[in-house]
């Protein structure tokens, strides 16, 4: 059993999806931090099963639209004197802003340098979102 | 800055507004004369990225009809897009001349592009295979005077669903009336896309979809016919095995109900026999007339000149 001690002052996010951990790491950009950030997949839990969560040692302005994209059962916890001040849990946003891609090949924003896209959510079950554009569907 | 109006797809109006615009087009069709000076004046920009002969007379003539006038280009080898020009500087540049801008583009949301750029009103002249509302506006047109309505009707959409702009905007605009249905009659590889069957399921609005034309058509008010397009395919092959799937006889009109009407936008290639234009119920040719009257109305509309002086 690994031990990793309690965070005094930070942000938490919990119940992501086991296997998802890295991913959220790499899109939220923690790589690129000098603060400390604790990664652990697998953990046992007891809504879950296994899960993955994140440990965060700075108060960081996250994005809770690629959060939700990425993963909506995450419960983001704000830590301050190593109490949980606040707690958020999110929702797969109805629209997204510079966050997706469009694939469709014959999309104008492949080859016209358009404004960051918008995609709508089209289905909730498969997270697919629709292109402004285009209307072609597409998810993360 | 005040969004200047747009007609990108048929949801840019409402309503009320698309019945305002079929009464102000029979009034056209009435009284030509009335609206003869009506653009005098005012210019209106062509840019047409993609080959058109309809569309773009069919605008081209609408605006001289006003008494306005017309510039553009219908080959894009002319134009500063030969010279690596972006849409949006070009919608920028094009802007400060025109009053009104009617774009046709190959690549699907490119008028939406050019709208959010231009200082002056767009009108989508059909986006790759994704929409053309002032086809539909033109079909409204021709199905109110044939049928009497626009509602409760069963519309067949026959040929290249996958690609075809037309019946994209037309299926989405008329699910807004009520009692309709509809019927979907492609092959496997060129159904109705996600988004269009997607508009469909959030209304509550039924449709089937099937790929035997002559089981179908017994059921429907209206038959819109669409030509399997050589320029949306990628492979040659795929194109030619699929143009000859759906071919409009007479025999298959047999089948038919005795008010049902046949439409398609045009051009087509053979997906209707030629001894089906005799047919009473063939009405394609009138389509083509109405789409003039619907512009006119549309270029009045969007200019703010719809109204008496």
């Amino acid at each position: 059993m690994i031990n990793v001690s309690k965070l005094k002052k930070g942000i938490v996010l919990d119940h992501i999806t086991a296997g998802h951990g890295y991913r959220v790491f790499r899109q939220l950009g923690l790589d690129k931090l000098s603060d400390v950030v604790v990664l652990m997949t697998n953990v046992d839990s007891e809504r879950m099963g296994k899960k993955d969560l994140i440990k965060i040692e700075t108060d960081l302005p996250l994005d809770f639209d690629v959060l939700g994209l990425l993963d909506p059962g995450i419960t983001v916890s704000y830590v301050e004197n190593g109490v949980c001040v606040r707690k958020a849990h999110l929702v797969l946003p109805e629209k997204v802003t510079g966050i997706l891609r469009c694939k469709n090949p014959r999309c104008i924003s492949q080859t016209e340098d358009v404004e960051p896209i918008t995609f709508h959510l089209v289905d909730a079950r498969t997270k697919e979102y629709a292109c402004e554009y285009c209307d072609a569907r597409t998810h993360l | 800055m005040e969004r200047k109006r747009r007609l990108i797809e048929p949801g840019d109006l409402s309503t009320g507004e698309i019945f305002h615009l079929l009464r102000l087009a029979n009034d056209i069709l009435a009284d030509p004369a009335k609206y003869g000076e009506r653009c005098k004046g005012r210019l209106l920009a062509s840019l047409f990225y993609e080959p058109s002969t309809r569309t773009k007379f069919s605008f081209d003539a609408a605006m001289l009809r006003l008494g306005g006038q017309v510039i553009g280009f219908s080959d894009p080898n002319t134009s500063s897009a030969a010279k690596g020009e972006t849409l949006a500087d070009n919608a920028r540049v094009v802007s400060c001349y025109a009053d009104v801008i009617v774009v046709r583009h190959p690549k699907e949301g490119a008028a939406r592009h050019i709208a959010d750029y231009a200082d002056c009103p767009v009108i989508n002249a059909g986006d790759g295979g994704h929409q053309h509302p002032t086809q539909t506006l033109t079909d409204l047109m021709t199905i109110q005077k044939h049928m009497g309505r626009l509602e409760n009707l069963t519309v067949g959409v026959c040929g290249d669903l996958k690609f075809g702009r037309t019946i994209h905007s037309l299926v989405s605009c008329l699910s807004r009336f009520p009692g309709m249905r509809f019927v979907f009659i492609s092959p496997e590889e060129l159904q109705m896309p996600a988004f269009v069957k997607d508009l469909l399921h959030r209304n509550d609005i039924p449709y089937e979809e099937t790929n035997q034309l002559e089981q179908a058509i017994g059921s429907l008010d209206i038959l819109y016919m669409t030509r399997v397009q050589r320029e949306r395919f990628v492979s040659e092959e795929e194109y030619l095995r699929l143009k000859d799937y759906f071919i409009l006889t007479e025999e298959k009109m047999a089948l038919a109900k005795p008010d049902m009407i046949v439409m398609h936008p045009l051009p087509r290639v053979n997906e209707i026999q030629r001894d089906v234009d005799s047919d009473p119920r063939a009405v394609y040719f009138d389509q083509v007339k109405n789409g003039m009257y619907v512009r006119m109305a549309l270029i009045l509309f969007l200019l703010g000149l719809d109204k008496e002086a």
